[in-house]
């Protein structure tokens, strides 16, 4: 099918285009990479009186910036930029090795990291990622800008904090010190497909060899990232090794309810769950293993 | 609050736009309707129907174009996003009536039947084979998972790119 008709609008400037979210925001959608919202357009799944296209902003907004304290990802930044970039690899691997599994490298070259974000797809990679690396979220509007952590802005399916008026601006996340170390694991039927899970692990590790800091969410068992809180718990003051692997495993299918659905069932999303955290904790011992080599 | 509607032009959903793109090399221009997809617009306005359009909301791959350098499902791009943009498509790849080596790989390893899903995946692995070479058969598969065909199989496909990669040429 083709899209329904809308009115095209595309911003020059920041300013033009919160000015363009002020007036038409309640009828207007933001299309960035549009990778989500052209395959709703075309099915006519979605109809907006109003297209905002951000796409020619300027180039300041599609380049990641690496910077002493905080790493940025403006509004424009390809997901396939940031996934072949070598200093994202080295500072960030479980976004690197989440991109790879959005969709397919076809659609990264045109999907854009924040989009994803602000699309909110319960079963999207990026949103569980995010939340483990604390980013923070900066949302832009007429109004002015504010800032909001991962919790306050995934708010249910497809639902976040953003206002009919507001931009995702940019996602930034602490630069991680170098005892941290991270994993992102998923499983799906066919390569590039939405995952029946995913999991996002970080953690940090001191000079003993022991968790001091531990974050861990899943993907595509909630309405939004879910942080695995028991298993944090159970792994923090703990080390990474194999008498830990059955408890963490049980406390992660403990802490999640999935919904079945035609491509699995709530009960194989939930033993899923379990392995796929024990993959990637099993991973982020085998980095640092590495590291200390 | 500032009211911002007096700095706008008056837009309406009838408005068309005016899109400027090279394509193949050769300079178009044509006025569209926003939601004219890239796909629709090779396909009707430019009358280049190499590009194929299956499923329409970027999940089969036979639309795939390359977009200033990078393969793109032009069933999920508008015609007005690639004003500015060098495209090219399937009928790009042969030059002066010579199929490129990887079409020639293609006609050798029998790496289609009906066709349909053909320019997709000559436009995505065109697009892969300049980022980086392929040398083993999970690569090759990686670089082919983007695309669905529904018909022949992927035997031939996976042959296809790692010849093309190698640099094996002949038309045989």
């Amino acid at each position: 099918m083709k899209p329904g008709r809308f009115t095209y609008h595309s911003p020059r400037s920041l300013d033009e285009a919160l000015a363009a979210l002020q007036v038409y925001g309640d009828d207007a959608k933001v299309l960035a990479g549009g990778q989500s919202l052209m395959p709703m357009l075309n099915f006519r799944l979605a109809r907006f009186e109003h297209l905002v296209d951000v796409n020619r902003l300027g180039a300041e907004y599609a380049e990641p910036t690496f910077g002493d304290t905080r790493i940025t990802i403006p509004l424009l930044v390809r997901q396939r930029r940031v996934e072949r970039s070598e200093e994202a690899a080295r500072l960030l691997p479980v976004l690197t090795e989440a991109l790879a599994q959005v969709a397919h490298p076809q659609i990264r070259n045109r999907g854009t990291i924040c989009g994803s974000l602000a699309h909110a797809d319960p079963a999207a990679e990026l949103p569980s990622v995010l939340s483990v690396l604390d980013a923070t979220f900066t949302i832009a509007s007429s109004r002015g800008v504010r800032e909001v952590p991962a919790e306050e802005f995934f708010l249910f399916h497809l639902t976040t904090s953003l206002e009919p008026d507001e931009l995702l601006l940019q996602v930034s996340v602490p630069r991680p010190p170098v005892n941290q170390f991270s994993s992102f694991r998923e499983f799906a039927t066919r390569r590039g497909d939405f995952a029946l899970a995913g999991v996002a692990a970080v953690c940090e590790v001191d000079a003993a060899g022991v968790v001091t800091t531990c974050r861990v969410a899943a993907a595509g068992v909630a309405p939004t990232p879910h942080r695995l809180t028991d298993v944090e718990a159970l792994v923090t003051g703990a080390s990474l090794n194999e008498d830990l692997w059955p408890d963490v495993e049980a406390a992660a299918r403990a802490q999640v309810d999935p919904t079945g659905d035609i491509h699995a069932s709530a009960e194989y999303r939930s033993r899923l769950t379990g392995v796929l955290v024990k993959r990637a904790l099993a991973d982020i011992r085998g980095k640092l293993e590495a590291s200390r080599a | 609050m500032r009211d911002h509607a007096t700095e706008f032009p008056t837009r309406t959903q009838d408005e068309t736009h005016t899109v400027g793109c090279t394509v193949n090399g050769r300079e178009y221009e044509a006025v569209v309707d926003p939601r004219m997809t890239l796909a629709d617009f090779l396909r009707e306005k430019l009358r280049l129907t190499g590009t194929h359009l299956g499923c329409e909301h970027g999940v089969c791959g036979a639309c795939t174009v390359i977009v200033d350098g990078a393969a793109t499902r032009s069933c999920l791009m508008l015609a007005v996003q690639a004003d500015g943009a060098q495209v090219e498509t399937v009928e790009g790849l042969a030059e002066d009536g010579e199929l490129s080596p990887l079409q020639c790989a293609f006609k050798r390893n029998h790496a289609l039947q009906c066709g349909f899903c053909t320019p997709g995946f000559l436009m995505s692995v065109t697009a892969a084979l300049r980022e980086e070479s392929v040398t083993t058969e999970e690569q090759a598969r990686e670089v082919l998972s983007g695309n669905i065909c529904r018909c022949t199989g992927y035997t031939g496909l996976v042959k296809s790119v790692l010849e093309a990669s190698a640099g094996k040429e002949g038309n045989a």
